[in-house]
């Protein structure tokens, strides 16, 4: 069995005030084993990211299935109850944002500590990870106790990505993960994503530069621009 | 013979003052009182020719209760000689027929203001106090309705908050008279405003204890041989007022309860509060057991614990 | 028409499978109508173990309300509710008589107010406030109290040397720490808040919500948030409802609430504030 069976899933929006619907991709069918990356690719606005936020459920699928097979069962990432979803965010499905949204008066090193807090790690040990974690993206040690709300997008990227990758996962889906990295950091990023492949986690991505991770990746998955193809 | 003798004599008022209706109304309320010990009972609080708040709660309960060959006692702030209290004495008695006395053990109805006497009362005596406030739950909680409730739901959080306040504020129990207490572990009383000295008294009585407040239209009652119990935190007791060294500068009595009399130099004499008592050392009168001994103990033993205060 | 798609919109998520357990709180079908007004209509909801429910919608939607029936202040007019804990679970906590509702609401809910003057005693000392719950709960040492109400007030980040002055002397922001600790003093299975934060600074609001997220962290706290403010419900909760005229438009998890919301009202309701 897959990790991951999607099935003609679809995603339109509708805009009530403008009576509008508006589609993103239809129809859409693929399969991802454990240890797979799949590369996202399309042009912008194709709906890649909406693709992500698909089998994460911050966007609600309007039709299809994305059969997950999580530890405890296989369930439809597109009808699954809320409670089970945000149970598969804290163990198995991880995502990563461009985009921090860093909390007022929490240090960057208890942010990225957080995930691990919540699974129930002991407070030294999630340090002790974090650390490790700001390390490899080459975050400067001197900030790790200042709260991100100040820190460069580059710095704030760097944050995120150790608070998204912390703790363990299945599957991974990373939304341009190297978008505003440095070239030193996207290499220990890159480093990073190898080690977890190898050790089975599986990973969907769109990559603002796909030349990064090319040798990690398995399959592509194409997205046509749904309004330029009409219903496919 | 003629029509006179004949026909009842014309009487301007009905024996004890009081109507018929309104004794059997007050003898009522007084047993229900006795069968719920703390709880208010609430009463038709008649006219009488003295002001509310001048003891008419206790008067009618006297008035209530009294007959002829009743023995009365009268005090006042524990004297029997103050104004208030001789003109109480003096209508119970021509309203009744009953005689007075100033001797504690010798009265079968003692009403009181502000104070418990010395001399611990006996079995079949009444003790009648005039309560201002019967309502422990008034300063907490003005909505007569919602105290009653409270009452019902044995809900004193709030009394034991005012408590903890004092302790936090001044590392004592700074409350003087109408002291929190439970009574049959139920229901929480604010005994009329008697001195924390006094509180202690009502615990184990051989007497009944009646306490009428006239213009709250309320009476309840401690029955004999009834727990009492001051509210108290386990590890902080309740105590009675420290009158220590305090000595009464006519008897030479100690370890009663004593008024102040401030001097014009600033500093103050004392003198016992209990003017029956007084009276009975003065005439060299053995006096009855009184609640606290000459050593200052009182006479349920473990009832007053040694005093502690927070840290 | 509005109705029609979001029940269209719940029915098709399917029952939870990975979650065995059930969840702490279940309410269905409240009710509450004062007069001819519906302030609550027919809202059904459940809240599992350490979760974070946020509930908007604007003045006037039925979200005060609803909290008051989950903190037993209010007898709804139909509808059944259950807290799934020792002692009570299976029991409709409105079918209780009143003394028994009252330990329920003491021993296992704590509940914040936005207007600190319903939670708390303006003149009694802070430490005094927090130590109410356990005098009514039965505690009867001074000590004990003492040592439950600096506890308390420490984790709810009150400064220690302030805990004997009365919350009248005392900053918002303060006066909403006292709230929270008051609230814990039990260590209730169950914390509800009712716009905690609305009406503070907003800086001192940011501390007040990391306050409650480390909290929510530490003790594994189920909670019921109601808030108008969607930043704060962003900052909270995990899930959301979405409440409109007494009734529930939308329900979903918080990001799918807040950035793919599905009902019009939720729509508006986003974009006007984003």
């Amino acid at each position: 069995m897959p990790l991951l069976h999607v099935d003609q899933l679809t995603k339109q929006f509708d805009i009530h005030h403008l009576q509008r619907e508006i589609g993103v991709f239809y129809n859409l069918s693929f399969t991802l084993e454990a240890g797979q990356f799949l590369l996202v690719t399309g042009v912008n606005g194709a709906g890649k990211s909406s693709l992500l936020r698909c089998l994460y459920r911050t966007y609600v699928p309007t039709g299809g299935h994305a059969w997950y097979a999580s530890q405890h069962g296989r369930v439809d990432l597109a009808t699954a109850a809320d409670v089970d979803i945000a149970l598969l965010r804290q163990a198995e499905i991880g995502f990563v944002t461009q985009f921090l949204r860093p909390r007022p008066r929490v240090s960057a090193l208890e942010l990225v500590m957080e995930p691990l807090l919540d699974a129930g790690v002991d407070w030294d040990a999630a340090q002790a990870e974090a650390e490790s974690w700001l390390d490899s993206l080459n975050l400067k040690r001197e900030v790790w106790g200042a709260y991100p709300t100040t820190f460069s997008g580059g710095e704030q990227q760097k944050v995120n990505l150790a608070r998204a990758l912390i703790a363990p996962r299945r599957l991974i889906l990373l939304d341009e993960p190297t978008a505003s990295l440095d070239r030193l950091a996207r290499e220990s990023l890159v480093e990073r994503l190898t080690v977890l492949k190898e050790s089975g986690v599986a990973m969907i991505g769109v990559f603002h530069h796909p030349e990064d991770i090319r040798h990690l990746v398995d399959g592509e998955i194409l997205l046509t621009s749904a309004v330029m193809n009409g219903v496919a | 013979m003629t029509l006179r003798e004949l026909t009842t004599p014309q009487q301007d008022y009905s024996y004890g003052y009081l109507d018929t209706y309104a004794k059997r109304e007050l003898r009522r309320r007084t047993l229900k009182a006795i069968a719920i010990p703390g709880y208010q009972v609430p009463y038709a609080s008649r006219e009488l020719p003295i002001a509310r708040g001048w003891g008419t709660g206790g008067l009618q309960v006297t008035l209530a209760l009294v007959g002829p060959e009743s023995v009365v006692k009268v005090i006042d702030q524990g004297a029997d000689d103050s104004v208030n209290a001789a003109n109480l004495r003096r209508f119970i008695t021509r309203m009744s027929g009953c005689g007075t006395t100033t001797d504690t053990l010798q009265a079968t109805l003692l009403q009181s203001r502000h104070r418990i006497p010395e001399e611990v009362m006996q079995e079949g005596q009444a003790l009648i106090l005039q309560v201002p406030d019967p309502e422990p739950l008034r300063a907490v909680q003005p909505d007569i309705s919602k105290a009653a409730g409270m009452h019902a739901d044995a809900d004193y959080g709030q009394m034991w908050l005012g408590l903890y306040e004092q302790l936090v504020r001044f590392k004592q129990y700074v409350q003087g008279a109408s002291y929190p207490s439970l009574v049959n572990g139920r229901y929480v009383i604010s005994p009329s405003p008697i001195p924390r000295w006094d509180t202690p008294k009502l615990h184990q009585a051989p007497s009944l204890t009646l306490l009428s407040a006239g213009r709250e239209k309320r009476l309840y009652a401690v029955p004999p041989y009834t727990e009492v119990r001051p509210l108290e935190f386990s590890d902080i007791p309740f105590q009675v007022e420290d009158q220590r060294g305090w000595v009464c500068k006519t008897t030479g009595a100690e370890n009663k309860f004593m008024n102040e009399l401030p001097q014009a130099d600033g500093t103050a004499q004392y003198e016992l509060s209990d003017s029956g008592y007084a009276e009975k050392l003065a005439n060299e009168v053995a006096p009855g057991a009184t609640y606290f001994d000459d050593q200052g103990r009182f006479y349920v033993d473990g009832f007053l614990k040694p005093p502690r205060r927070p840290a | 028409m509005l109705m029609a798609s979001s029940n269209h919109r719940a029915a098709r998520l399917d029952a939870p499978r990975l979650v065995q357990h059930p969840p702490l709180l279940r309410a269905t079908g409240l009710t509450k109508r004062y007069g001819g007004r519906l302030a609550v209509d027919n809202v059904s909801l459940e809240v599992y173990p350490g979760e974070v429910l946020g509930v908007v919608g604007e003045s006037g939607s039925g979200k005060s309300t609803l909290l008051r029936m989950l903190n037993l202040e209010e007898q709804p007019d139909a509808g059944t509710y259950t807290l799934h804990l020792d002692g009570i679970a299976g029991q409709d906590l409105f079918a209780l008589d009143r003394f028994d509702r009252r330990q329920v609401q003491i021993q296992r809910i704590g509940v914040v107010y936005q207007n600190p003057h319903l939670g708390l005693r303006m003149r009694f000392t802070s430490s005094g406030n927090v130590a109410e719950r356990l005098l009514i709960a039965g505690e009867r040492s001074f000590e004990t109290l003492r040592a439950a109400a600096r506890e308390s007030l420490s984790a709810s980040e009150f400064p220690l040397d302030r805990m004997d002055d009365p919350p009248r002397v005392l900053s918002g922001g303060m006066q909403q720490r006292v709230q929270l600790a008051k609230a814990l003093a039990m260590k209730p299975a169950l914390l509800l808040l009712d716009e905690p934060t609305t009406g503070l600074d907003v800086s001192i609001q940011a501390t007040v919500l990391d306050t409650l997220k480390r909290l929510q962290r530490e003790r594994e706290m189920t909670i019921v948030l109601v808030s108008h403010d969607l930043g704060v419900i962003r900052t909270l909760s995990d899930r959301v409802m979405v409440m409109r005229y007494g009734q529930v438009v939308e329900a979903g998890l918080t990001d799918q609430i807040l950035d793919d919301p599905q009902h019009p009202y939720t729509q508006q309701l986003v974009h006007a504030k984003l």
